[in-house]
């Protein structure tokens, strides 16, 4: 448990993806099997046991502490497993304890039998560990790291590129040790998955400039819509629906996944639809995240597919051929399923560059980022090939805004002042309207670091509060209604587009600019 | 006699009336009796100071040798008014001690900052018999315990092998804890040269002088390109350093803390660390209740930190305690 421990410490201390992958690559290298399976499987949320309630925690250190001490305690951690962990009684006589130990115990244990053993272990532990165990057993890990991250760094260790250990992933089962063992040189599993993930083909973004030098004919167009781009997989009963990454999100759409009744893996958008108008994006965010989403919520906000590609269907690989027979065989499985809440995303009809900028400016529905160039001879091919497709999306929205307060950024920006919070005038008060970390250089950051220490007015630990006297201009893609914002609006992909160092604050947006670009309320 | 007639607090900290003096006074006095050399507790400007040789050479290294009209080093047991007072190692920094007061067959020890886990960069806590116990809290919940220290460092070293090319920058106070983890490092093998921020230079001199073998030290003033080339590199700073843009010359650090606070993750993230290190000079909980069960003083009060879950703990276990509430010590306390 004590290395599981400090890789959980770690990766929740740490900022950047790069340092969580290396913790993770050097964790899955130095650890041996079965135990790094286990964590693998945990930090993935693949550990089936029965999972403990945070109830029967507290009630075991209510046996060992003072409640008047432990609410103290409580009050000051403001977290009940660190709590549990530090003030649970330390015992002399310390041991190991593998995760296996504790999966293979607790899979199938009884409630009372589980807690004996919860506190047994919880006395053979020091503290980091103690929170390890109650979070392996709460089933909460909250550290930030997805499947695909997990998967990164475990193929960093070997020769195996991610995408073949992505598209035989969901066939493996912990602890994984036929797994380990491909990666690292191991021969390749005879894993048979059902309905397995398919890594995603993605494209790149391109400009009137860079499209000149390229003939229209060559490619197919089609709209770019505003919702989360999904894989659905149908096999021998087993019917998934996975997001980009290859998250099992299957548990939160049932009302897609009851009506996929195919052979075969599409690529598509997942959207909220009511009858024939896609709802904004915000409506979809009520879905996503709702593991087991109630009535009411499945009839006001009901989920559909907009498809893009097949990749299998009927037993077929299609993925080696050209995007036109793709597109026709998708017309067809589509007219074959007949099920109205799966379409195909229309082509658009252009002849010209001239034509499809036209279409692009004026788009038939305001769920449409911009729109999608597909080559016509394009294989589907996993990962961020540069050419086949592009994405050519509408020019973002601005508004200037007032930077309000900077935080220090971590890593390669240790240091400086780099994380911007920035407001929009409401009468003579600013309010903040979002958070952006990119969009200036390097030399732009030193100037603006600058700024921020000559104008700073207040500190709280690494944040300052800024004097109210630099403008930028924020690009973003998107805004939602948000309750949890004092504003009552939130950006999506904010950006600094430009520093105003020439513009007078005064003159920086308000917010009901901001407001009026809200789309119209379901 | 009554403890009240032995010790008081006040305004300007814990008063001897026989005795007319302070101890750890935060406001200027005309006699003050000084545990250690910590700012909060060691102040410039009283009239006369008495204290350890350690901590009056620290105060003169801090604000000047003009810090005081008359310094006098105690040793031995010393009278002062109607009072014996003597000064026995705390264990917390270099020079730390408590303050004994004894006056007809009474005594009371005030603990100052302490700590029981043996430092290598100062001497250890000498438990001293007494009627009266007079405590600090800064750690007294049931939620600090700290692991050993030698545990921390080798967190530090692990990350250190696992990131050469990111150097480890670890915040720690310049007096005390700065030392102490050198001395950790030194201990666990850790034999290359340590950079310092210019703000620990002169406390570490000091150190050296008095014996503490703090190795190679270098300052930490290198350019971005030289600081690139660095390997295995630890850094010390105090962790105001942080907030400066000294670090900038770090090309991608890793930002350490080292401190008992770490304890607490929220605490660990509103410091924006990434390696947080528990190392403490105080004591912990485990540590304080068992100093109490030690002494076993027939009273004991607590000077500044958290008191309700100590007091607490003196209602289960049936002793008498009282909460001083003295104020000016910081809350932090490291």
């Amino acid at each position: 448990m004590k290395a599981f421990a400090e890789l959980l410490t770690r990766l929740a201390f740490s900022p950047g993806r790069n340092a969580k992958l290396a913790h993770l690559a050097h964790y899955f290298r130095d650890v041996p099997d079965p135990e790094r399976g286990y964590a693998l499987a945990a930090l993935t949320g693949n550990l089936d046991m029965g999972t403990a309630k945070p109830a029967l925690v507290r009630g075991l250190v209510a046996d060992r502490v003072d409640a008047e001490l432990f609410a103290m305690s409580y009050d000051y951690v403001g977290d009940l497993a660190e709590t549990v962990a530090l003030i649970w009684p330390t015992r002399q006589d310390p041991r190991d304890i593998g995760l296996s130990e504790v999966v293979e115990a607790l899979t199938g244990s009884g409630k009372v039998e589980a807690a004996r053993l919860i506190a047994g272990w919880l006395d053979a532990l020091e503290a980091s560990e103690r929170y390890a165990l109650i979070k392996l057993v709460t089933g909460s890990m909250r550290v930030g790291v997805s499947t695909r991250m997990a998967l990164t760094a475990l193929a960093s260790n070997g020769t195996v590129p991610i995408e073949e250990i992505e598209e035989l992933w969901t066939g493996f089962v912990p602890p994984y040790l036929d797994l380990f063992a491909w990666v690292e040189g191991g021969p390749k599993p005879e894993v048979l998955a059902r309905a397995p993930f398919r890594p995603v083909m993605l494209s790149t973004p391109t400009n009137e400039d860079e499209l000149a030098a390229r003939d229209p004919s060559e490619y197919a167009a089609e709209w770019k819509w505003d919702g989360i781009r999904i894989q659905a997989a149908c096999e021998g009963g087993a019917a998934r629906l996975y997001t980009r990454t290859g998250e099992d999100i299957s548990h939160s759409f049932p009302d897609l996944v009851e009506r996929m009744q195919f052979t075969g893996t599409l690529d598509g958008e997942l959207l909220v639809r009511r009858d024939d108008v896609v709802a904004p994006f915000g409506d979809l965010q009520k879905r996503l995240g709702r593991k087991s989403p109630g009535k009411a919520l499945l009839n006001s906000h009901p989920a559909a597919l907009r498809l893009y590609d097949v990749l299998m269907w009927e037993g077929k690989d299609l993925r080696g051929q050209p995007f036109d027979a793709r597109r026709a065989a998708l017309e067809n499985a589509v007219a074959q399923m007949n099920e109205p809440r799966f379409d195909a995303s229309p082509l658009l009809e252009f002849a010209t560059w001239d034509d499809l900028a036209a279409l692009r400016a004026n788009p038939p529905d305001p769920v449409i980022e911009g729109v999608m160039l597909k080559r016509r001879d394009s294989v589907y091919q996993a990962g961020r090939p540069r050419g086949p497709w592009f994405k050519w999306k509408r020019d973002a929205m601005t508004v200037d805004a007032v930077l309000m307060y900077a935080q220090r950024g971590h890593g390669k920006r240790s240091g400086f002042y780099s994380d911007f919070t920035f407001g929009l005038w409401d009468g003579e008060m600013l309010v903040p309207v979002g958070k952006a970390y990119s969009g200036f250089t390097d030399e732009e950051l030193l100037r603006l670091d600058r700024f921020v220490r000559n104008n700073t007015t207040e500190r709280f630990g690494p944040v300052r509060s800024l004097a109210p006297k630099l403008a930028v201009e924020v690009a973003f893609e998107g805004l939602n209604r948000s309750t949890r914002h004092k504003s009552g609006v939130a950006m999506r992909f904010p950006r600094i587009a430009r520093i105003r160092w020439d513009k007078p604050v005064e003159e920086a947006d308000v917010l009901d600019t901001l407001k009026a670009l809200l789309p119209p309320e379901t | 006699m009554r403890f009240e007639d032995l010790l008081i607090p006040k305004p300007e900290g814990l008063y001897c009336p026989p005795g007319d003096f302070y101890i750890d006074p935060v406001k200027p006095v005309s006699r003050a009796l000084i545990t250690h050399g910590h700012a909060d507790h060691a102040r410039s400007g009283h009239a006369a100071v008495m204290a350890s040789q350690q901590t009056l050479d620290i105060m003169a290294i801090r604000y000047g040798e003009d810090f005081t009209k008359t310094r006098q080093t105690a040793e031995g047991r010393t009278t002062v008014g109607d009072v014996t007072v003597s000064f026995h190692p705390a264990g917390h920094v270099l020079g730390s001690c408590q303050i004994a007061v004894e006056q007809g067959g009474t005594r009371a020890v005030v603990s100052g900052d302490y700590s029981r886990v043996a430092n290598p960069a100062c001497a250890p806590f000498e438990p001293v018999d007494c009627d009266l116990f007079i405590t600090e809290a800064t750690f007294a919940l049931p939620v600090f315990n700290h692991p050993p220290p030698s545990q921390e460092i080798g967190r530090l070293l692990d990350s250190v092998r696992e990131f050469p090319e990111r150097a480890h920058l670890v915040g720690a106070y310049a007096l005390g804890k700065a030392q102490r983890v050198i001395m950790l490092l030194r201990e666990a093998g850790y034999d290359a040269p340590i950079f310092i921020h210019g703000a620990l230079q002169r406390l570490c001199d000091y150190h050296i002088e008095q014996g503490i073998p703090l190795g190679d030290l270098r300052p930490a003033t290198m350019d971005k390109a030289e600081a690139k080339k660095l390997r295995e590199a630890v850094v010390i700073a105090p962790p105001s350093a942080f907030a400066s843009p000294w670090v900038q010359r770090f090309a991608d650090p890793v930002i350490s803390f080292a401190s008992g606070w770490m304890q607490i993750r929220a605490r660990a993230r509103q410091r924006g660390v990434e390696l947080p290190l528990i190392v403490s000079d105080h004591v912990d909980w485990p540590d304080l209740t068992r100093t109490l069960e030690e002494l076993n003083p027939e009273e004991f009060w607590i000077t500044h930190g958290r008191d309700d879950a100590l007091m607490r703990w003196a209602d289960l276990t049936q002793r008498k305690a009282r909460p001083l509430h003295l104020v000016g010590y910081e809350e932090e306390g490291e």
